[in-house]
């Protein structure tokens, strides 16, 4: 018998994987479920994800999720590159400690006191809220995410690259969107990502910004639950988990392959 | 007739009074905070001259070179060029390129849009750009490469890719921030050449820093010798090696032996120097140190000769017992220890295959030294 395959080796596997992925399993299962109790099964049917895209309700949600995700992550990342950039590159202005500090603060700063006083804000100034306080508030939520991994990329950036451009006669402006812009521009993608992904799942501070008329996927689902699980939230949950594995497997291929093609033209170049 | 020139026979504006400097640093000083990069310097450099800046690492020279391409302004001092004051203007506007030492390729960018991205910046039509790109990588020889991306090159082909990019745009002047510092050593001397080459071949002026003095001495029409963001001597190779200024340069330029001591009579260029422990040397190249002065005696290695027995004749003999040899092939480098001590480095070049006069650890030797062989230092 493969030493490495031993009895306990397969025990542990099994039931780390069952703890990660049972509940998630289940979920997908009862999905397809004919019967309307959700944890006794009736037989196969795909009736539900039929019911589901005429659920008005939960369209909505999905609609108004996506447009704030899209939206907030966008500017977040704009705003989180440039904090990025202003923090790595101009290290000697004064007060860049207490800058940084509260730049990265919303990262440790529990959900609950991040939406309470977005509502207190946006009380006090006289913001109804709607779809414009949620987007607002994911984008508060976000762009420290986006700083730190963009952050982390400028901080092995090589000033030669711009040192070069300019040298070579490009003005500070050009330089960036031409050398360091392209060349930072995976960390700005995965930022962005990032930001979607959070600003998609967020519940927390959704429900202390968002107002009537703009209520989010996760605040559908779970006022829908809070009433009783019904079929048609597993399918949702189960579209949901379907796009995300999806995403995640494109972007893992897309790594691998970009990988083995940098190890072949390293070859090559070493050869020729 | 003998003397300490240039290897260019034709090429010595610097001795030339009416000659028009290109480059002048004048009184330039560079601050970092506290820390003095540079302390007023001033340096003069020629048209088409390749001009090396030596140094340890630290002593300001890549600032001196930073300072020249605009990343850097003086604290306080002028750099001119071709009689333009630079003060002021960015780097994008100055008639000046720079070869990084991490050579700075665009990793987004094929070979060929790296050359060609000074080009676009100027404006330059499109055909214009192709011809020119085609151009220097004929000249680098990376016409193949042309499509590829910066990664998927060796380390000698990015060298050449960066300095084709720096000369395409045809700048007054190219500099070269550590040009080979990154090259195995054998493809190093290859492209020193090479760079000399090309050089002569495009008539520019090329600035080169390095902390190479084999790489400086290679290259160079003239080296400044660079210390502490001060000059410490500006000269021919040729000049820095047999007639150092200092007891610094003396030893930062190739191995040197030191004698310190006094003058214990000198006229007219000759001199006899009291070495202390019973040694006196006699030179011929005291120039104007007065009697009494202290001074340091120094001579290269390879111009000591290491025999068994007292040369018959030999103005400069002392003894001594030989301590360490190393054979190096093309060479042999012997230590001997004099009798008071000191050790004395000696390299005879192995012109036979076998040695006459075999020497081994712990014979008792002779070095001796024509009169004219080693200089008088007094700073």
């Amino acid at each position: 018998m493969n030493p490495t395959w031993s009895r306990f080796n397969i025990t542990s596997i099994v039931l780390g994987f069952a703890f990660l992925y049972l509940p998630i399993v289940l979920l997908v299962v009862f999905s397809f479920n004919e019967s309307k109790l959700v944890t006794v099964w009736g037989g196969f049917s795909t009736k539900w994800y039929v019911s589901l895209f005429h659920n008005q309700g939960l369209m909505d949600a999905t609609w108004v999720t996506a447009r704030v995700a899209v939206i907030s992550a966008t500017v977040a990342t704009v705003l989180g590159t440039l904090a990025a950039l202003t923090l790595t590159r101009y290290t000697r202005f004064k007060g860049r400690m207490l800058f940084s500090g509260m730049v990265f603060a919303p990262l440790v700063m529990p959900e609950v006191i991040t939406g309470l006083s977005l509502l207190l804000l946006f009380v006090a100034v006289g913001l109804d809220r709607g779809f414009l306080t949620v987007t607002l508030a994911h984008i508060t939520l976000t762009m420290c995410f986006v700083a730190v991994v963009v952050q982390s990329r400028l901080i092995t950036f090589d000033r030669s690259l711009e040192e070069a451009a300019m040298d070579l006669g490009a003005p500070p402006v050009k330089t960036f969107f031409q050398i360091t812009l392209p060349v930072i521009m995976p960390a700005i993608v995965s930022g962005w990502m990032l930001a979607f992904t959070l600003s998609l799942d967020d519940l927390v501070i959704a429900s202390f910004t968002s107002g009537p008329g703009a209520t989010t996927l996760p605040m559908k689902i779970y006022s829908q639950v809070r009433l009783g699980v019904t079929p048609e939230i597993n399918a949702a949950c189960t579209i949901l988990i379907a796009v995300v594995t999806v995403g995640v497997i494109i972007a893992s291929l897309a790594n691998k392959r970009r990988e083995v093609q940098r190890q072949r033209d390293e070859q090559a170049a070493q050869r020729g | 007739m003998k003397s300490l020139g240039s290897i260019r026979r034709d090429f010595a504006p610097w001795n030339d009074p009416n000659a028009k400097p290109y480059i002048q640093f004048d009184k330039v000083t560079k601050k970092f905070g506290d820390f003095t990069a540079v302390n007023n310097l001033s340096l003069t450099i020629f048209e088409r001259e390749f001009f090396a800046l030596l140094g340890a690492s630290g002593c300001g020279k890549s600032t001196l070179l930073r300072m020249l391409a605009g990343f850097e302004e003086p604290t306080a001092g002028r750099i001119l060029l071709d009689g333009q004051d630079l003060r002021g203007i960015p780097p994008y506007r100055r008639p000046v390129n720079m070869m990084f030492q991490s050579y700075a390729l665009f990793p987004h960018m094929t070979v060929e849009n790296n050359i060609a991205f000074g080009l676009k910046q100027d404006g330059m039509p499109k055909p214009e750009i192709a011809a020119r790109v085609g151009e220097m990588l004929k000249l680098v020889k990376l016409e193949q490469f042309a499509k590829r991306k910066p990664h998927q090159l060796s380390g000698g082909q990015r060298q050449r890719v960066a300095l084709a990019r720096s000369v395409a745009k045809r700048p007054k002047v190219l500099l070269l921030d550590e040009p080979l510092g990154a090259l195995d050593k054998k493809l190093r001397e290859e492209t020193q050449f090479e760079l000399m080459d090309l050089q002569q071949s495009l008539g520019l002026t090329f600035v080169v820093v390095t902390h190479d003095q084999e790489e400086a001495m290679t290259m160079a029409d003239r080296i400044a010798i660079i210390d502490k963001g001060e000059v410490m001597q500006v000269a021919t190779p040729a000049e820095v090696y047999e007639a150092p200024g200092s007891r610094f340069v003396a030893g930062f330029v190739g191995n040197v032996n030191m004698f310190e001591g006094k003058i214990a009579h000198g006229e007219a260029g000759s001199a006899s120097i009291d070495a202390g422990n019973g040694i006196t040397i006699r030179t011929e190249n005291a120039g104007d140190a007065a009697t009494g002065a202290a001074v340091a005696f120094a001579i290269r290695p390879e111009k000591i000769k290491i025999s068994s027995t007292r040369p018959a004749g030999a103005v400069n003999a002392i003894e001594g017992e030989v301590y360490d040899i190393a054979y190096l092939g093309d060479m042999t480098v012997y230590h001997v220890r004099l009798d008071d001590g000191h050790v004395v480095r000696a390299s005879t070049m192995n012109a036979a295959r076998l040695a006459e006069d075999p020497l081994s650890w712990n014979d008792r030797a002779w070095v001796s030294f024509r009169p004219d062989a080693g200089v008088v230092l007094t700073r």
